[in-house]
């Protein structure tokens, strides 16, 4: 129990230090840029794959639960894409980054400490945390939408080749596409989405910063930072549908 | 100059640093020498503030690091020139990078004035041409090297070395040895090396600090050393055959 607000307390102060003005601009703008190749669009073709297979498997399953003849075809297009806007884009990507750029991030900080090089950073008179841990925290946060929205609409696309498979005509899976949708539905995906980014980015850097020891250590901030991310996204998730949805 | 005055830190339940006090001369290469585990790279961690003692007082010229805050201290640590044990480059930026990088964040520097200044640091460590190589292409002693020429990128008033020597050859130390003493005396700055190796004593030790058991044993110059009768300070000093025979001969 000690250990875990020792922890909180620690990742708050942090995130104090984090939120300051960075020391140049210039350089500052660049990290950012960098880090969204890193953790943006470096994360793209996985997310491309995962989505246009989960896509496809979801449509197969509905069209088995929702085979009935008095139930419209549009319905299986309808819920593929309720349940790739709701849940899957913004929730399993989530966690899928969270495997992916958490454990880069935590790392990647976690050798950079080991190895003395924030101790060097520190000493040259930079705010070590702002400089390293920020322009993730940013790229994440302006980035993952677009890698969400770019994932609904692969899900969508795997979804019309899997209802191919189940003899389901596209244009009722294209019906079922449009049929009443909800914008709100996808504000409350990209809603979810940033607060997701900011867990992900924050809470991994955090494992890899405070990390003490080698390279067995490094591995060790590596898996907290995805299993401990993976744990807050689950819980906000929860948090966020309540306060939208409920 | 910095003095540290009453240094005290302790880990837990282990006392690491009794009440050390010491008087690092500027123009001078001071060194902390004591066995491994003797508290020297905590002292050095102390003075520039990567770890907080529990009492004591460090000072840069009169100023009082100990009792600064995080602003003040990130302004004095700007006129700090660090060498690491491992170099501690910046793994995905190239030689030229990782010297750039200080001039880049803390001077008001164009390109071409940065990339001159990096190119003349290179060539003080005598690693022209390497502009372009990553840490991962470099030996040992070129990332000393090259940590040497990022910490004098600024001018610093203070040079700090955690041990300079470790795991390279004697050829190659005593090449960073006479570097960093070099660079000391051409620009008058304070440099503090915190070493084990008695060969790197004997070069360059203008000022010696003997730390035992986390508390400053002995004092004097390189010469006194040898000559000086401690148990403790002889057990260290003539630890190798090589200086036990020395010192036979010149018995």
């Amino acid at each position: 129990m000690f250990t875990i607000l020792r922890n909180i307390g620690q990742y708050f102060m942090m995130l104090r230090r984090v939120f300051s003005l960075p020391e140049k601009k210039g350089i500052f703008l660049k990290q950012i840029i960098l880090e969204i190749e890193k953790v943006g669009l470096n994360s793209l073709g996985i997310v491309a794959i995962i989505s246009l297979f989960v896509g496809a498997v979801v449509t197969i399953q509905a069209t088995l639960n929702l085979f009935n003849p008095l139930l419209p075809k549009y319905l299986i297009g309808l819920a593929t894409r309720d349940s790739l806007i709701l849940e899957f884009s913004p929730t399993m990507i989530a966690l899928i980054l969270a495997g992916k750029v958490g454990s880069n991030i935590a790392s990647e900080i976690g050798s950079m400490r080991v190895t003395e090089q924030i101790d060097a950073l520190e000493i040259m008179g930079v705010n070590s945390v702002n400089f390293l841990i920020l322009p993730k925290i940013i790229a994440a946060m302006f980035f993952f939408p677009f890698l969400v929205i770019i994932s609904m609409g692969i899900g969508m696309l795997g979804g019309w080749l899997g209802s191919i498979s189940v003899d389901v005509t596209t244009a009722d899976f294209l019906e079922g596409l449009r049929h009443d949708f909800i914008p709100f539905y996808v504000i409350y995906a990209l809603t979810k989405t940033v607060v997701f980014a900011f867990i992900i980015t924050s809470v991994s850097s955090y494992y890899g910063y405070f990390t003490k020891g080698g390279a067995l250590e490094v591995g060790v901030s590596s898996t907290k930072a995805v299993v401990y991310s993976s744990v807050v996204i689950l819980i906000f998730n929860f948090i966020i549908t309540q306060l939208l949805l409920a | 100059m910095i003095s540290i005055k009453d240094i005290n830190k302790i880990f837990g339940e282990n006392h690491v640093l009794r009440d050390v006090s010491f008087n690092f001369e500027s123009g001078k290469t001071n060194l902390i020498i004591g066995e491994s585990g003797s508290g020297k790279t905590t002292l050095l961690k102390v003075m520039i503030g990567l770890y907080e003692s529990d009492s004591g007082v460090v000072k840069y010229d009169e100023r009082n690091f100990t009792e600064m805050n995080f602003k003040q201290r990130k302004v004095l640590q700007k006129e700090i020139g660090m060498l690491f044990q491992g170099g501690a480059l910046f793994d995905y930026m190239s030689t030229e990078e990782n010297i750039m990088f200080p001039l880049n964040m803390f001077s008001e520097k164009s390109h071409e004035e940065s990339l001159e200044r990096v190119n003349f640091c290179l060539k003080r460590v005598n690693l022209e041409n390497t502009n372009s190589l990553l840490p991962s292409e470099l030996s040992g002693g070129m990332k000393k090297r090259v940590a040497i020429a990022r910490a004098i990128a600024l001018n610093p008033k203070y040079l700090l070395c955690d041990e300079p020597n470790s795991g390279l050859d004697p050829k190659t130390s005593i090449l960073i040895d006479n570097l960093i003493q070099e660079i000391t005396q051409e620009y008058n700055i304070t440099t503090i090396v915190n070493s084990h190796d008695m060969n790197s004593v004997m070069e360059i030790g203008d000022n010696i600090a003997f730390i035992h058991k986390g508390q400053l044993w002995w004092s004097g110059n390189k010469d006194d050393l040898i000559s000086y009768e401690n148990k403790e300070l002889n057990d260290f000093v003539f630890a190798s055959k090589l200086f036990k025979k020395l010192r036979q001969k010149s018995n």
